[in-house]
C-alpha cells in the first residue's frame, strides 16, 4: 500500500493538497528591506490617485488618471491621447526590458520584493501573526479543533483580510475617475455599476489570492517563474545554500563531539520555518524560491548565535558557487551586477526612456488628420469649377481653447469654406475655433477650376494663431472628372 | 509505456514514462484546488444549461428558464436608445425647419439622423453621399437644383415627390417629346442643340445656333427662360451651366429633346414621419449645395415676378 507521500508508485496520487505554510517571524537586513519596499509600493498604490495636479480649468486635476470615458491618460504633466498610445507601449517595453535587466542581474528580485502577489501575501502573513501568533501558534490553531477561540480568531482574521482586500479593490477604481468625487459617489450609491463590479471582483481576487492561494499562485499559476528560468544565466544572483560549507549537517553538540566531521549547517530548520513559500532552500535552486532572502536573515542570525561566519545561505551566482566550492573566492557583487549583459539591457532601457522623453518634449499639441470624402469623389459645380469634400479632424491637445488657421497649398485657384460658410464667402484661408482638449471635426469644401489633372496632390495645413505657432499638415488628393466633363 | 517509469534522481519524483530523445516528464501531482476549480466549472455549466438557451433541438435550442435571447436584448437596447433620443427628436420636431441652422447642435443631430435615413431610403437612386448616378439620378451635392436647394424646397420635394400621378401636391412638370411627337424635325433639333451648346459655352456661335435660337424662343423659353436660365417653379433645369443631369454633349442633348426622361421620385411624406423628412432635408442641405435664400414659389411668381424666376 502506497503512503500518501509516495509519489512514485503506480497508485501515486493524482492530486496533492496544499501543505500549510506558516512562516516564522524573522528580522534582519533583508526583512527590513522588504518592509521598506512594502511601504513604498503600498503607498504608491493606495496614495497615487489622491495626488492633485493643477492643469487649468479644462482638464482634471488628478495627477494620475486613466480617463477611459474620454480616452485620455494623465500622468503628472504628461497627457496621452489614444493616437499616442505608443507611449504606453513604450512604457510596457521599458517594463519588460526592466524585468530582463533585474532578472539577469539579481534573479527573481521582482518576485521576492516588488510583485503585488508577494507584497500582499506578506501583508496577509503579518495579519496571520497579529491575530494567531507566530508560526507555532498558527500551526497549533490550524491543526486544533474548532473551538470558540478558533472561531473568533478566524472570523477576526478573515474580517481583516476582507477589509484589506476591499481597500485594495477600492483603490484600483480611483485611477479611473476623480478620486474624491468617486469616493463620495461610491458610498452614496451613485457610482457606475462597473465601479461596484470592479471593486467586488478585485476584493474577491485579493481576498483569495492573498489570503489563501499565496505561494500556489507563484508555483502553479504565474508564468513568470518559467520565463525567468530562461532569462537567468550562471552569472545571475540566486539565493544559494552553500552546501560545500554546510554539509554534512549536524547540531552544535554533535560538532563539538566530533570536530571536523560536520559542516556549518546546524540543521536548525530556521530557513524552512521562515520561508513564505514553504520550501527547503537546502535542496538547491528551485522554482518555488522567490528569492525573498528571508532564509538568509534567519540563517545569519543562527550563525551569529553559534559563532560561525554569516552567509551559509547567501546571494551567490552559479559561477561563484563553483569557484567557492573549489576553494576560491567569488567575484564581488559589483562585478556581478555590472557585466556586459546587464549593461546592454540597461543601455536599451535608458535609450527607450530617453527617446520617449525627447519625443514627448517635441510633440506638437495640434494635430491634423484629413480624410477625402469618397462618395462623391468630386462634384461638378455649375460654373465649371470642381469641388472636393474633406473631413478634417483637428485635435487640440492643449487644455485651453485655441484659434487655428487652415490653409491649402499646391492647388491653384482653390477656395475653401466650411459647412458654416458658403461658396460666396469662400477664402484662401479659414480660421477655426477649437475647444480645449478635444477633437473638432470640420467638413471642408475645396473648389478649384475644372481644368487640371484628374488627380492632383496638394497640402492642407493647420497652424496655431495663438501662442505655439507650430501645426500639422497632410498631403491629400484633389479629384476631377476623368473625361473633363 | 508505464514500464519506463522511473524515479528522477534530482527531484525524487516519478516520471510519467514517456521519453522523447532523452526528454522526460515528471509525474507531479496537480494541486487539489485545481480539481476544485474543475468541479466548480462543472457546477457552473450545469446551472448555465438550465438558465440559458443551451441544447440544440430540431427547430431551435432549449429556451432556458430565464427566457433570455439576444434578439430580446437587441429590442431592449433599441427601445432604450429611442428613449434616449426622444429629447432631441422632440426638439427637432418643435423647431421650424428654417430655424435649425441657427441651432448648431440640433442641426448636427438632424443631419446625422437624416444621414441614417438617407442610407435606408435614398441611396438606391441617389447613391451613397447623394453623389447621384450620371445620366440617371441627380447629384444632391452640387450647387444646381431643379426644384430649389433651400431647406423648405428640399423638404417639400422629399415629402411630395416628383411626378406622382396619384398625388395632387407633387412636383410636376413635363417636357414635351419634341422629336418623338414630331413637333420638331431632326434638323431643327440639331439647331436647338447647337444653340443650347452655345449658351452653355460648349460651342462657338454658328449659323445653326442662330437658327436654333429662334426655335428655342418659340418652343423652349416658356419653361427654360429666354436666356436658358431655367425655372425652379416648374423644375426646368438651367441650361447655361456646367451641370447636366442627362449629359451636355450633342448626342445626349439630342436624345433629351427627342424624348425627355421626366424622372420620378416617390413621395415620402406618407411613408416617413415628419421628423425624419425634416432630418432628411437638413442632410441633403448639408451635402454642399444647400442654398440659404428660399426659392420662389408658384404663388409668388404669379404675383408679378419674371417668368424665369431667377434673381
Amino acid at each position: 500500500m502506497a503512503s500518501p507521500d509516495d509519489l512514485t508508485g503506480e497508485n501515486g496520487p493524482l492530486y496533492a493538497a496544499r501543505k500549510g505554510v506558516y512562516p516564522k517571524k524573522v528580522d534582519g537586513p533583508f526583512r527590513r528591506f522588504k518592509w521598506v519596499i512594502m511601504g513604498i509600493t503600498l503607498a504608491i498604490y493606495y496614495g497615487t490617485p489622491w495626488i492633485r495636479w493643477d492643469r487649468g480649468p479644462y482638464a482634471p486635476d488628478q495627477a494620475v488618471l486613466v480617463d477611459l470615458a474620454n480616452r485620455r491618460f494623465y500622468m503628472f504633466q504628461i497627457e496621452i491621447w489614444p493616437h499616442e498610445f505608443y507611449y504606453v507601449a513604450g512604457l510596457l517595453i521599458m517594463a519588460g526590458i526592466g524585468l530582463f535587466l533585474v532578472t539577469s542581474g539579481v534573479g527573481r528580485a521582482w518576485c521576492g520584493y516588488a510583485c503585488p502577489q508577494t507584497v500582499w501575501t506578506d501583508l496577509f502573513q503579518h495579519v496571520d501573526r497579529l491575530v494567531d501568533g507566530d508560526r507555532n501558534a498558527q500551526v497549533r490553531l490550524a491543526n486544533g479543533p474548532w473551538t470558540g477561540e478558533k472561531l473568533v480568531k478566524r472570523g477576526f482574521k478573515y474580517a481583516i483580510y476582507l477589509a484589506i482586500a476591499f481597500w485594495t479593490g477600492g483603490a484600483w477604481i480611483m485611477y479611473f475617475a476623480d478620486a474624491p468625487t468617486l469616493t463620495i459617489d461610491f458610498w452614496s450609491g451613485q457610482a457606475a455599476p462597473i465601479a461596484y463590479g470592479t471593486v467586488a471582483v478585485l476584493t474577491a481576487t485579493t481576498f483569495i489570492l492573498g489570503g489563501f492561494m499565496r505561494e500556489q499562485v507563484c508555483i502553479y499559476m504565474c508564468p513568470w517563474p518559467r520565463i525567468q528560468t530562461a532569462m537567468m544565466d550562471e552569472k545571475s544572483l540566486l539565493v544559494t545554500y552553500k552546501d560545500w560549507r554546510g554539509e554534512p549537517r549536524g547540531s552544535v553538540k554533535k560538532a563539538q563531539a566530533h570536530p571536523g566531521a560536520f559542516g556549518d549547517c546546524v540543521d536548525c530548520n530556521q530557513c524552512v520555518a521562515v520561508c513564505p513559500t514553504g520550501i527547503d532552500i537546502r535542496e538547491g535552486p528551485q522554482i518555488g524560491c522567490i528569492t525573498c532572502a528571508l532564509c538568509i536573515d534567519a540563517c545569519d542570525d543562527v550563525m551569529g548565535q553559534v559563532g560561525r561566519p554569516r552567509g551559509l545561505i547567501d546571494y551567490c551566482t552559479l559561477d561563484d558557487a563553483a569557484v567557492e566550492k573549489a576553494g576560491g573566492v567569488g567575484k564581488p557583487v559589483r562585478k556581478t551586477l555590472f557585466r556586459p549583459r546587464t549593461l546592454a539591457y540597461f543601455g536599451v532601457w535608458c535609450a527607450i526612456g530617453a527617446a520617449m522623453l525627447f519625443s514627448l518634449g517635441q510633440r506638437t499639441r495640434l494635430d491634423l488628420a484629413v480624410q477625402h470624402e469618397r462618395s462623391p469623389l468630386y462634384v461638378q459645380l455649375s460654373d465649371g469649377h470642381i469641388r472636393n469634400n474633406y473631413t478634417l479632424k483637428l485635435r487640440n491637445m492643449e487644455t485651453r481653447p485655441r484659434r487655428v488657421a487652415v490653409t491649402v497649398d499646391g492647388l491653384a485657384g482653390a477656395a475653401l469654406w466650411t459647412e458654416a460658410g458658403s461658396r460666396e464667402t469662400a477664402e484662401q484661408r479659414i480660421e477655426i475655433a477649437l475647444a480645449p482638449d478635444s477633437v473638432t471635426r470640420v467638413r471642408l469644401f475645396v473648389a478649384a477650376p475644372g481644368d487640371g489633372p484628374a488627380r492632383q496632390d496638394f497640402t492642407i495645413a493647420t497652424r496655431g494663431l495663438d501662442g505655439d505657432p507650430r501645426g500639422d499638415s497632410d498631403i491629400i488628393q484633389f479629384d476631377r472628372p476623368e473625361d473633363g466633363q | 509505456m508505464a514500464d519506463r517509469k522511473r524515479i528522477d534522481e534530482a527531484t525524487g519524483t516519478s516520471t510519467v514514462g514517456h521519453e522523447w530523445d532523452g526528454i522526460e516528464e515528471l509525474d507531479t501531482p496537480m494541486p487539489r484546488w485545481w480539481l476544485w476549480t474543475f468541479y466548480a466549472s462543472i457546477v457552473w455549466a450545469a446551472g448555465y444549461v438550465v438558465i440559458y438557451p443551451a441544447w440544440p433541438m430540431l427547430n431551435s435550442a432549449t429556451q432556458g428558464v430565464l427566457g433570455w435571447s439576444s434578439r430580446s436584448d437587441l429590442e431592449r437596447e433599441m427601445q432604450a436608445h429611442a428613449v434616449r433620443r426622444a429629447p432631441i427628436t422632440n426638439a427637432i420636431a418643435a423647431t421650424a425647419l428654417t430655424d435649425l441652422p441657427t441651432k448648431p447642435e440640433l442641426m448636427q443631430a438632424a443631419v446625422q439622423g437624416g444621414a441614417a435615413a438617407f442610407r435606408v431610403h435614398c441611396v438606391q437612386c441617389h447613391g451613397a453621399g447623394g453623389a447621384g448616378v450620371k445620366k440617371l439620378y441627380p447629384s444632391l451635392t452640387d450647387d444646381d437644383w431643379l426644384w430649389g436647394g433651400d431647406l423648405t424646397s428640399i423638404e417639400y420635394t422629399i415629402a411630395h415627390g416628383i411626378r406622382n400621378p396619384d398625388h395632387q401636391a407633387t412636383r410636376v412638370s413635363q417636357m414635351p417629346a419634341f422629336g418623338r411627337d414630331g413637333i420638331l424635325d431632326a434638323a431643327q433639333i440639331a439647331d436647338v442643340v447647337s444653340h443650347v451648346r452655345v449658351i452653355s459655352k460648349q460651342e462657338k456661335p454658328s449659323a445653326a445656333a442662330a437658327r436654333g435660337e429662334a426655335l428655342f424662343q418659340a418652343n423652349c423659353a416658356v419653361c427654360h427662360g429666354s436666356t436658358g436660365a431655367g425655372d425652379r417653379t416648374v423644375g426646368a433645369p438651367k441650361l447655361t451651366d456646367a451641370v447636366w443631369l442627362y449629359g451636355g454633349d450633342r448626342d445626349s442633348l439630342t436624345a433629351t429633346i427627342t424624348q425627355p426622361r421626366n424622372g420620378v421620385m416617390p413621395r415620402w411624406g406618407h411613408r416617413l414621419d415628419p421628423v425624419t423628412v425634416k432630418m432628411l432635408a437638413t442632410y441633403v442641405y448639408s451635402l454642399g449645395g444647400g442654398e440659404k435664400a428660399p426659392a420662389p414659389t408658384l404663388a409668388s411668381v404669379s404675383e408679378g415676378q419674371g417668368a424665369d424666376g431667377q434673381p
